[in-house]
């Protein structure tokens, strides 16, 4: 789960992490109070998930009250990469910056650990910094849940390569640290983290993603998700206990499991389709998941084809070919469905299909290239 | 032989109790795995349907059975310290089936494990079976035929149809392992593939790798070096959008970084074919082991 600028670094300053003082704003005239108040140069800010908010023209620095109304017009009611902008914060920005830098803190799966990555070129993409100038970025880990005491002092005055910051860098570290722990966060991360003309280090932006599995007992966390900035079906599938990723194509996937939900995803482009989802049902044979599933694979008005891919282990392939009639019973299927089941009863769950308008495939292959043609108006 | 499971494989069921647990055990003993015990804190004295004695710890089982093995099906909430348990009796196999462990969590019962000498699978994982011989997991035992092929996957149900396509080719397994969907799991392929190498019985190995960290990058280096025997590689989530989780915790591509595309690159540069649909897969053992 991931939280706009705005409540990472509300979160970072509950950690004792500087940040400039900023208000939410939902309207132009709210944009324009909050500028008032603070007098003098602030940025107006987008807050949205998607990255590369500055370059779409989602944040703004203004001299004054009535400029930043009009960025303000602007930029509520954009779209950024399809998602339109319905909050901004307006951010105090009176301070000169000297020199920005990098920090975030990572469960690293690599190390299996937690790991600090800092670089001295802040306020730019981290990955393209690893990717061109691997050498700019330096790193440390701990195996634990104590802070790295020493190697953090070693990296801290490097990163504004200025002693009188070591003192700053530090606390932001141990701050960004503890949040990481006690909020099982996957990411924080400041970017950029500045020094200013008055020789303070503060979080200008920020990032923090968390760790989906701890979401149990993070409730406080869990009620900062915002609906309107996640997909709605994907939340819902995950409710009905479905896993699902709207995609692009035209092909409707059902399958059991997510390595062969991806598999299935892969095979169908390789033979020359487009896949419309990643849809996981588990390996629950209720027809209730799998009514649920058909709803939302024919909410997508993309979709021109069904395939439903199933491999019976412990599950039942006749026990899954009763929940699907049931549902084809229960609600109204109008697209091509093409079924292929394999595995523990394949047989006898493939008979029962049978003198249904379900168009059955011997293979998993046969089944892809019969659900392409069908997305494309031919015969399958 | 086959590696981590066989017949003298003496195995405690943490969780014993539950839903799955319960269900996953009945299985197991079917399969003929020898279960010798089982685990759930407050109902220790009982006895299970199938006449297993239930204990209240870990610690307590292993006293009395002299289990050698665990495989853990308790709640996602109360994994991480079944684990660390199992470690701290030193039980040389934890196996974890449970799903939404939290990372961090991980982090810590990793290196417990570590540190105690033990070897953990999982979790989220399908669990491990050397086909005829002990099955220690959720994988259904029918699909499975006794041979020198040994399977290492990140994935379940896959690794179901990918076992099931080579058996349907003739081609029997030696052990098959469920690796896990986790970012942290206990063993990766990397870790695994040395007794695989060591194994008289195994000729060949089957790798199904996904999307998400560098697991398969850093196994095609230790190939490249080390190891003799064939490798077979299948890859899942080409088509993946970057930064969502596919279904498993551990298969998102972020920043560029864990594609498909870049695993696939790794296991060909060190000769590993990499086969682009599961048929492909099985018809290239099936044809190395056809004479």
């Amino acid at each position: 789960m991931k939280i706009p600028e705005y409540q990472a670094k509300e979160m970072f300053a509950d950690y004792g992490i500087p940040v400039p003082p900023q208000q939410l704003a939902v309207t132009p005239d709210a944009v324009y109070e909050a500028a008032r108040k603070f007098g003098g140069t602030v940025a107006v800010k987008a807050q949205v998930h998607v990255g590369g908010r500055g370059k779409a023209g989602g944040i703004k620095v203004v001299p004054n009250a009535d400029e930043a109304r009009a960025a303000g017009e602007r930029i509520l009611g954009m779209d950024i990469k399809g998602i339109p902008v319905k909050k901004v914060i307006v951010v105090e920005s009176a301070a000169e910056i000297v020199k920005e830098a990098y920090l975030g803190v990572i469960l690293d799966r690599g190390v299996k650990g937690i790991s600090f990555i800092c670089s001295a070129e802040g306020g730019v993409d981290i990955e393209e910094v690893a990717a061109k100038t691997p050498e700019k970025i330096l790193t440390f880990h701990t195996l634990s849940r104590e802070f790295p005491e020493e190697e953090a002092r070693t990296f801290a005055g490097q990163l504004f390569n200025d002693d009188a910051t070591e003192q700053s860098v530090l606390n932001v570290m141990r701050g960004l640290f503890r949040l990481l722990i006690e909020k099982d966060c996957s990411l924080a991360e400041i970017n950029p983290l500045v020094l200013n003309d008055r020789g303070e280090v503060v979080a200008l932006d920020g990032k923090i993603n968390f760790d989906d599995n701890a979401l149990f007992r993070l409730p406080d966390i869990e009620a900062l998700r915002d609906m309107d900035e996640e997909d709605v079906n994907e939340i819902e599938a995950k409710e009905k206990g479905l896993s699902f990723i709207q995609l692009d194509g035209d092909i409707g996937c059902m399958v059991n499991g997510a390595g062969l939900a991806m598999a299935t995803m892969d095979m169908i482009k390789f033979f020359g389709g487009e896949p419309a989802n990643f849809l996981d049902v588990g390996g629950s044979s209720s027809p209730d998941k799998v009514i649920h599933a058909f709803k939302l694979l024919m909410g997508n008005a993309k979709v021109k084809a069904i395939l439903v891919n199933i491999f019976g282990g412990i599950t039942r392939c006749d026990d899954i070919a009763k929940g699907i009639l049931e549902s084809y019973k229960q609600i109204d299927i109008t697209l091509p469905i093409v079924i292929r089941l394999s595995g523990t009863n394949a047989e006898e769950g493939m008979a029962m299909l049978e003198g249904t308008p379900l168009i059955t495939a011997e293979s998993f292959e046969a089944a892809v290239k019969k659900a392409i043609a069908l997305s494309k108006g031919e015969a399958a | 032989m086959s590696i981590l499971v066989d017949k003298d494989t003496r195995l405690i069921v943490q969780g014993i109790t539950g839903r799955d647990g319960s269900f996953h055990t009945k299985q197991m003993l079917a399969y003929g795995t020898q279960v010798v015990g089982g685990v759930t804190p407050g109902k220790g004295g009982q006895t299970t349907e199938d006449g297993l004695p239930v204990f209240n710890s870990v610690q307590e089982a292993v006293d009395a059975t002299s289990a050698n093995a665990t495989v853990i099906y308790v709640p996602a909430q109360f994994a991480a310290a079944a684990v660390t348990e199992a470690a701290a009796a030193k039980i040389p196999l934890i196996v974890c089936i449970t799903e939404g462990i939290p990372v961090l969590d991980m982090v810590e019962v990793y290196h417990a494990v570590q540190g105690a000498g033990c070897r953990l699978i999982g979790p989220n994982c399908p669990g491990v079976i050397s086909p005829d011989k002990a099955k220690v997991g959720i994988m259904p035992g029918q699909i499975h035929k006794p041979g020198r092929v040994g399977v290492i996957s990140r994935s379940g149900t896959l690794t179901y149809e990918i076992v099931n396509s080579l058996t349907e080719r003739g081609i029997g397994q030696s052990t098959c392992i469920g690796v896990g969907g986790d970012p942290i799991v206990g063993s990766g392929f990397r870790d695994l593939l040395p007794l695989f190498e060591e194994d008289d019985e195994t000729d060949a190995v089957v790798l199904i790798g996904e999307i998400g960290g560098d697991e398969e990058e850093r196994t095609a280096e230790y190939i490249g070096e080390h190891l003799s025997k064939p490798v077979f590689a299948y890859v899942v989530g080409q088509t993946a959008p970057e930064g969502k989780r596919m279904g498993h915790a551990g298969a998102i591509v972020s920043g560029g970084a864990g594609t498909a595309a870049s695993k696939i690159k790794a296991f060909s540069a060190v000769g590993v074919p990499v086969a682009r649909t599961i048929d492909e897969l099985a018809d290239a053992v099936a044809e190395k082991f056809k004479a």
